[in-house]
């Protein structure tokens, strides 16, 4: 996180501004966004014992995530066809993308405050890109520990569900977790950008984010009617986690899609987070600060 | 607190009256202030929809082929999930940080200055915001619920007026549990600690995630008699839903008032606690 | 090429009011109604207006925080939504209502990060520093965090903030807003070093006149969103007929109002003794030759024009058609 980079989700999209002065112009820009960083992490040591608190709280969101899924399996042998090891395969892959994306992108959440006090005007009289701008004044440091949870899930489901591993199947465990953090990073931008056009949106962006992270956990076969296909397809839910996890169970989809589907990952996570560097460019000219 | 109004009655009225009519205008103040909420509550109707509509799948697919779990049918699922998701607002499970930003800031002093007591007027602006939410939040998932699903209609009369009354405990059970996280702010500077672990613990246990009843059996008794969170969701539900016979209903809401009684005390003694040392320290 | 320049510059807001108890009703709000305006190098520009006039919501369209609705602005040859960060490089903004400023850092820390933010090389922001550090008296709490700051050192931090990157033009809305009289000194005498150097371009908002009187030449005066005086302040008083006065406390009262050339006899006060002169085309020694041969002086005194009396009276006129009663270019 770093360097821009890195950045998941349309991030790459807003280029740094170029500079007039003609030595190290690069530089200067990771320099600024890396002094940024070391701010915010010296604005967070203020807090410490706040800090283990969400360290440890953070770890007890993901964690009750898992236990709610053992706990529905608790009640039945099948949720929707698939058994507890190949649900936990969607669990880690949903968990890693979610906990990896909030952690990076995650902090746009408190776009629509600063929009709503006007603070945003502040980020935007800097000659930096906002987007980055904003995730880098305060990087929640605190949620690393659910990216490793997430990635302990994970390992530890892929590892227990007995997959035939192939070439293609590696390939698709290491890239389908990053595809789902991209992904996840978009429509974390994209929700975002609802309250340059609606001030008083509120908690609206979390019922796509967190209820997304919801969705993702279970098999899509779960759901039905028009949800399931709003949701799975209509938003492209369904890339994150299950047509993934059905390629590497080697599984055909009861839904009759055909196998490629869970290759696509990365194609829809691009699709996704180009989508999101658009309504953030559009979203920003909507601006309306307040009055003063 | 915004606009408390204690309302001087003439000296003839009794003692009782008179506290019913301040606690009264503190309710209808309340109701006011919230009901200027309207666009959140339209952004916040949306959300508990989607959760909604995510939840009803999900247990759906647990009660699997026979559609039936843990004393539930495929109805009382949906009726669990929908009225659920409206209930979710009316008793505010999260989010309420008024008190604690108050005693951070000082600005609890000005409370203490009110010739009511403090949990009493806290609370009493929490039934108003309750109502106006009983109105905005709670309709429109359940008229949802009602107009896609095969919802569960109670069938005995009793069950309506037991779970109006349940409701009217749980909002007041969880108003006290909320108060205590906040009052740690007395004591704690940073209050996200206590904020946080309330967050957690009391969606998985109040029901909000799955049914208790999809727990063993001896859990969800002990969680029920040695925890406040089930009298905030689950009871309720259980209640409306009709999942035990007559006289367990009845018992479950005995266990929700048990907890209330015992959680507003606490609250009391708490707040009698933080103030004596807010005159030692002069906080 | 000017530094500034707006050509028909228009912001228009929707807004939902509240119409009887439930209905809602859209309404649009011009708060910048076609603005053309061009400040040029080293100019130091008053911006004012009445509340709601529309000060601050043209500098958020010239710093690139907001769209203009119609219209263009130009601000160093740069579009401010388009090329905004390329122009943060070369401005500085202060919104006195509100910090740029890291609330938990302290403000030494603060300055530190905009070094790198801007890309300052070390030395120069030393020096600059330094120099703030002097002006404004920073030193006694440049370790405090920003959130333990009283309002005047924060805004003196901030002007810090804004400088620090030697913009080509400073944005200030209401810098001196909340300050007391040294704070308020202590700002002004900072900028008025700043203008005299020459090469920043100032435009500052505020409803403390003196601020104006102190540091702008030029002064534009909206109202509704439409420019309805741009001028040097002289050319302000001109256009009201507000003019300095000579009062003289005369020993005697004189039997008939005296004549003076170019001197009008605005008021005769205190039963006669004092006679009140508006200064026309008279010099003040003319004037007092002229009573000394009428009666003894006992006193005199020259009373400056009253700017806040003239803006009240500009406040108070209704706006002219086209907004465009410019009078006298500076
Ligand atoms: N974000 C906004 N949304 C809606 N209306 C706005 C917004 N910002 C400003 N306005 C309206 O535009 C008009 C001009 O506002 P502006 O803030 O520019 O005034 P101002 O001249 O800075 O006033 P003041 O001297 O009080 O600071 C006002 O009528 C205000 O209500
Ligand atoms: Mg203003």
């Amino acid at each position: 996180m770093a360097e821009p980079g890195t950045l998941t989700g349309p991030a790459p999209a807003v280029a740094p501004p170029e500079d007039e002065r003609p030595a190290g112009r690069r530089s200067g820009v990771l320099g600024a966004y890396r002094a940024l960083l070391g701010a915010q992490a010296r604005s967070q040591a203020a807090y410490r014992t706040s800090f283990v608190v969400d360290l440890v709280g953070n770890v007890g969101a993901t964690v009750f995530d898992v236990v709610t899924v053992l706990v529905l399996f608790g009640v039945t042998r099948e949720l929707g066809g698939f058994t507890l090891h190949e649900a936990l395969v969607i669990v880690g892959l949903s968990s890693f993308a979610f906990a990896t994306a909030d952690l990076l992108v995650g902090n746009i959440e408190r776009l629509p405050r600063y929009v709503r006090t006007g603070l945003f005007d502040a980020v935007l009289v800097r000659p930096l890109a906002a987007l980055p701008q904003l995730l880098l004044m305060d990087l929640p440091l605190r949620k690393v520990s659910r990216v490793v949870f997430g990635l302990a899930v994970l390992v530890a489901s892929v590892t227990s569900a007995g997959i035939h591993w192939t070439a293609g199947r590696v390939a698709l465990v290491l890239v389908a977790p990053l595809a789902g953090v991209v992904f996840f990073g978009a429509i974390f931008v994209t929700t975002s950008t609802v309250s340059f056009y609606w001030i008083d949106s509120g908690e609206l962006a979390n019922s796509v984010t967190y209820g997304g992270r919801d969705f993702t956990s279970y098999p899509v076969t779960v759901y039905g009617g028009w949800f399931r296909a709003l949701f799975a397809y209509g938003m492209g839910f369904a890339f994150v986690s299950y047509h993934p996890a059905l390629a590497l169970l080697g599984r055909a989809d009861p839904l009759g899609l055909p196998g490629w589907v869970g290759w696509a990952a990365p194609g829809v996570a691009l699709v996704a987070a180009a989508i999101a560097a658009l309504a953030w460019r559009v979203g920003i000219r909507h601006y309306r600060s307040t009055g003063s | 607190m915004g606009s408390v109004t204690a309302t001087v009655a003439p000296p003839t009225d009794s003692n009782v009256t008179r506290w019913f009519r301040t606690f009264g205008a503190i309710a209808v103040s309340g109701f006011r202030r919230y009901a200027t909420y309207r666009q959140a509550a339209v952004a916040g109707v949306v959300t508990n929809t989607v959760f909604g509509f995510l939840r009803y799948y999900i247990f759906l697919a647990a009660a699997g082929a026979s559609g039936r779990v843990a004393g539930y049918d495929r109805g009382q699922l949906a009726t669990y999930v929908w009225v659920g998701q409206g209930l979710l607002a009316v008793i505010a499970i999260w989010g309420w940080t008024e008190l604690a930003d108050r005693i951070r800031t000082g600005e609890i002093a000005a409370d203490l200055l009110r010739p009511v007591h403090p949990v009493t007027s806290y609370l009493a602006t929490d039934l108003g915001r309750a109502g106006f939410a009983a109105l905005s939040r709670l309709v429109p998932p359940v008229l949802i619920g009602l107009l896609l699903f095969d919802v569960y209609l109670p069938r005995r009369w009793a069950t309506l007026p037991l779970f109006v009354l349940s409701v009217l405990l749980a909002v007041v059970a969880c108003f006290g549990c909320r108060y205590l996280v906040n009052a740690t702010a007395y004591w704690l500077q940073d209050v996200r600690g206590p904020l946080i672990l309330w967050t957690l613990f009391s969606g998985v246990l109040a029901g909000l995630y799955f049914p208790l009843g999809f727990l063993p059996g001896w859990l969800e008794a002990l969680l029920r008699y040695g925890t406040p969170f089930p009298s905030l969701l689950q009871i309720p539900l259980d209640v409306l839903v009709e999942r035990h016979p007559v006289p367990t209903q009845v018992g479950l809401v005995g266990v929700q008032v048990g907890w209330t009684v015992a959680l507003l005390a606490l609250c009391r003694l708490v707040q009698r606690r933080a103030e004596r040392r807010l005159v030692v320290q002069g906080g | 090429m000017s530094v500034i320049e707006m050509s028909g510059l228009r912001k228009e807001f929707t807004v939902r009011v509240k119409v009887g108890r439930l209905r809602r009703e859209k309404r649009v709000v011009t708060a910048v109604d076609g603005i053309d305006l061009r400040v040029e190098r080293g100019e130091m520009l008053g911006y004012i207006g009445p509340n709601g006039a529309g000060k601050s919501t043209t500098l958020k369209m010239l710093t690139g925080v907001l769209m203009p609705s119609a219209g263009e602005a130009r601000v160093c040859g740069l579009r401010p939504v388009a090329e905004r960060t390329r122009l943060a490089m070369r401005i500085g903004v202060v919104f006195g209502q509100r910090s740029q400023l890291w609330w938990d850092l302290p403000l030494r820390d603060s300055f530190d990060l905009l070094r790198h933010v801007y890309r300052v090389p070390a030395g120069e922001h030393a020096t600059r520093l330094a120099r703030c550090r002097d002006l404004l008296d920073l030193d006694e709490f440049l370790d405090t965090p920003v959130r333990q700051l009283s309002l005047g050192q924060r805004m003196r931090g901030e002007l810090t903030a804004a400088l620090l990157h030697s913009p080509e033009v400073l944005f200030l809305d209401e810098p001196t807003i909340g300050l007391d009289v040294v704070s308020k000194q202590a700002v002004r005498g900072f900028l008025a070093e700043l203008g005299r150097a020459g090469d920043t371009t100032l435009v500052l908002t505020t409803h403390d006149l003196a601020d104006i009187e102190r540091l702008c030449h030029r002064l534009v005066v909206i109202d509704h969103g439409r420019v309805v005086h741009d001028g040097s302040i002289a050319a302000l008083h001109s256009r009201y007929g507000s003019r300095r006065m000579v009062v003289a406390e005369l020993d005697a009262v004189l039997s008939e109002p005296p004549e003076l050339p170019g001197a009008p006899l605005q008021r005769v006060e205190a039963d006669g003794h004092r006679l009140v002169f508006a200064l026309e085309s008279a010099t003040v020694a003319e004037v007092v030759a002229g009573l000394a041969g009428l009666a003894t002086l006992r006193d005199i005194s020259i009373v400056e024009p009253d700017i806040e009396e003239v803006v009240a009276r500009l406040y108070r006129a209704p706006v002219e058609v086209g907004g465009a009663a410019v009078t006298g270019a500076p």
